[in-house]
């Protein structure tokens, strides 16, 4: 379980998380939605420990990351999670079964003579094959994204965290990228947190969608009750319309904005 | 003048905290090389790289650099005494003690130096070293450190190979251009420079390449910005390397004065 309380994290004098309280089930696959630069991916990094929350606490089955101290315990945190990185960020320098195995070699104690077999095996499982001694730059958008996948579960985590995980893919490979996604989740039963502005994909994936906005979680819930939901923010945001309070308060932002300049002038 | 002080004091707040960065960095460096096993497998494809792939360009400016040092002795003495003299030693005293070290020191900034921080920036903007953090392992110490020790291994090869270079192109000038003998060319050299003059300038290479791996890996790892930050990186590596290899080329010429090494 993950359990995300009063998160606050600023980067120099802009604040991105203004107190995020959130848990994540055991099991089940949360979906993060919000608009761009609301906190979705900073979040997913406060949890494996790429940035540290200025405030707030995290816990993963009761594990603090800011209190851990030796390797061993960070490598432990660690080998609980698979990421996948929104452009795939795999190694270029290296084939597709070297990216897969990398992790392999600092999390586990699995001999090297078993990591051909890993890469097959998680390969297989995103449903790709003889693909090994690719290079990344060998392989299209959809394939990278699973490749990806395969290196984000080769250790087998109990925890992936999907950073926009359909982002800049056709939506049939969308699509399928959400079927492997399901399919992960319930042949590997793993907990999941999906950060999205994808609301197909959010309705498809999701036990629960939770919807960021200005650093605050506005609403969490099923997704048949985000679907019917009164909240105005979060209304406007499902349906993708560019009239609501989100825009309202852009707009009002630059009229202040344009009224100040114009005093200023006068 | 309120707008100047403001942007005078945050340029300078900017410079504290980037020396602060690259202080911090040097720091974790040194003591993941204590800690963690060293990735060997990478240092030596980083040995290859900088060390191999440079040695045709350390070499011909090296050689170059010898042509034109024999060239410019041989014509000043013959101006002054009408016959070219101890063009063998002023041609390696220069190459072994200065022009050798920094020479390749600057080729290799312009060199391996732009390459380090262009692979490491291109690594940052797409997110290829949090993706190390996630599966396990230290940027400093998969990336940092093979680039570290595979300078501070080739620098001073190359550097040997650029003095054994330059004296050659010193001596091609020195028999085509002058006919001075071979026997006396080199005997202008051994019976001038001892073992301490080669020291003086292998030992500053480490030096050389230290600030060249730090300078280089920092710059990339601190790259912001998609590809317009990438390019701005390796800019700013390069030229980092270049001036600060000239600028404690000084410093450690004093040193070594100072410590009898000359």
């Amino acid at each position: 379980m993950i359990d995300a309380s009063s998160v606050v994290k600023s980067f120099g004098p802009r604040t991105i998380l203004r107190g995020i309280d959130l848990r994540v089930e055991t099991g089940e696959t949360l979906v993060i939605i919000g608009g761009s630069g609301c906190g979705k991916s900073t979040f997913l990094k406060c949890v494996i420990g790429l940035h540290a929350p200025d405030s707030g606490v995290i816990t993963v089955d009761g594990m603090d990351i800011t209190k851990l101290k030796t390797e061993a315990e960070i490598a432990n945190y660690r080998r609980r999670f698979g990421y996948l990185f929104q452009e795939g960020a795999l190694f270029d320098s290296l084939t597709v079964a070297e990216n897969i195995t990398f992790g392999l070699r600092y999390l586990t104690d699995i001999p090297t003579s078993k990591y051909g077999q890993i890469a097959s095996d998680s390969l297989a499982l995103v449903g790709l094959k003889d693909v090994e001694d690719f290079k990344p730059s060998e392989l299209s958008g959809g394939m990278k994204k699973r490749v990806a996948l395969a290196r984000a579960i080769a250790a087998q985590p109990s925890y992936i965290l999907y950073d926009e995980p359909t982002t800049g893919l056709d939506p049939i490979m969308s699509d399928v990228i959400n079927d492997l996604i399901l399919d992960l989740q319930k042949q590997l039963k793993i907990t999941s947190i999906v950060v999205t502005h994808d609301m197909r994909s959010a309705y498809k994936v999701g036990s629960r969608i939770a919807m960021f906005h200005e650093g605050r979680v506005l609403q969490v819930a099923h997704p048949d009750i985000i679907r019917i939901t009164d909240n105005p923010y979060v209304r406007q945001f499902v349906d993708g319309l560019s009239q609501g309070p989100i825009k309202m308060k852009l707009k009002e932002f630059d009229a202040e904005e344009s009224a100040g300049s114009r005093k200023e002038k006068a | 003048m309120e707008a100047f002080f403001g942007a005078f004091g945050r340029s300078l707040l900017a410079a504290s905290e980037e020396a602060g960065q690259f202080t911090f960095l040097i720091r974790s460096t040194l003591l993941w090389m204590v800690r963690a096993k060293i990735e060997w497998k990478q240092t030596l494809i980083q040995m290859g790289r900088i060390g191999v792939e440079s040695l045709p360009v350390t070499a011909m400016t090296a050689f170059f650099t010898g042509m034109v040092l024999a060239l410019q002795t041989g014509a000043t003495s013959k101006h002054f005494f009408n016959v070219p003299l101890f063009v063998g030693t002023v041609v390696s005293f220069s190459i072994v003690m200065e022009l050798g070290p920094v020479m390749t020191a600057i080729v290799v900034s312009g060199r391996a130096g732009a390459a380090i921080a262009a692979e490491l920036g291109t690594m940052k903007v797409t997110e290829q070293i949090d993706a190390l953090y996630t599966l396990g392992t230290d940027p400093v110490r998969y990336l940092i450190i093979p680039r570290l020790l595979a300078l501070l291994m080739v620098l001073p090869l190359l550097t040997v190979a650029s003095d054994f270079t330059g004296i050659i192109g010193g001596l091609f000038v020195a028999r085509v251009k002058y006919d001075i003998p071979s026997i006396v060319y080199w005997h202008d050299i051994v019976d001038n420079m001892e073992v301490r003059h080669f020291v003086h300038g292998f030992l500053k290479t480490y030096i050389f390449a230290f600030v060249i791996a730090m300078v280089s890996c920092f710059r990339g790892i601190t790259t912001r910005g998609g590809a317009e930050g990438v390019g701005k990186s390796t800019t700013a590596a390069v030229v980092m390397s270049m001036v600060l290899v000239l600028v404690l080329d000084y410093f450690a010429t004093a040193l070594l004065n100072a410590m009898g090494i000359t």
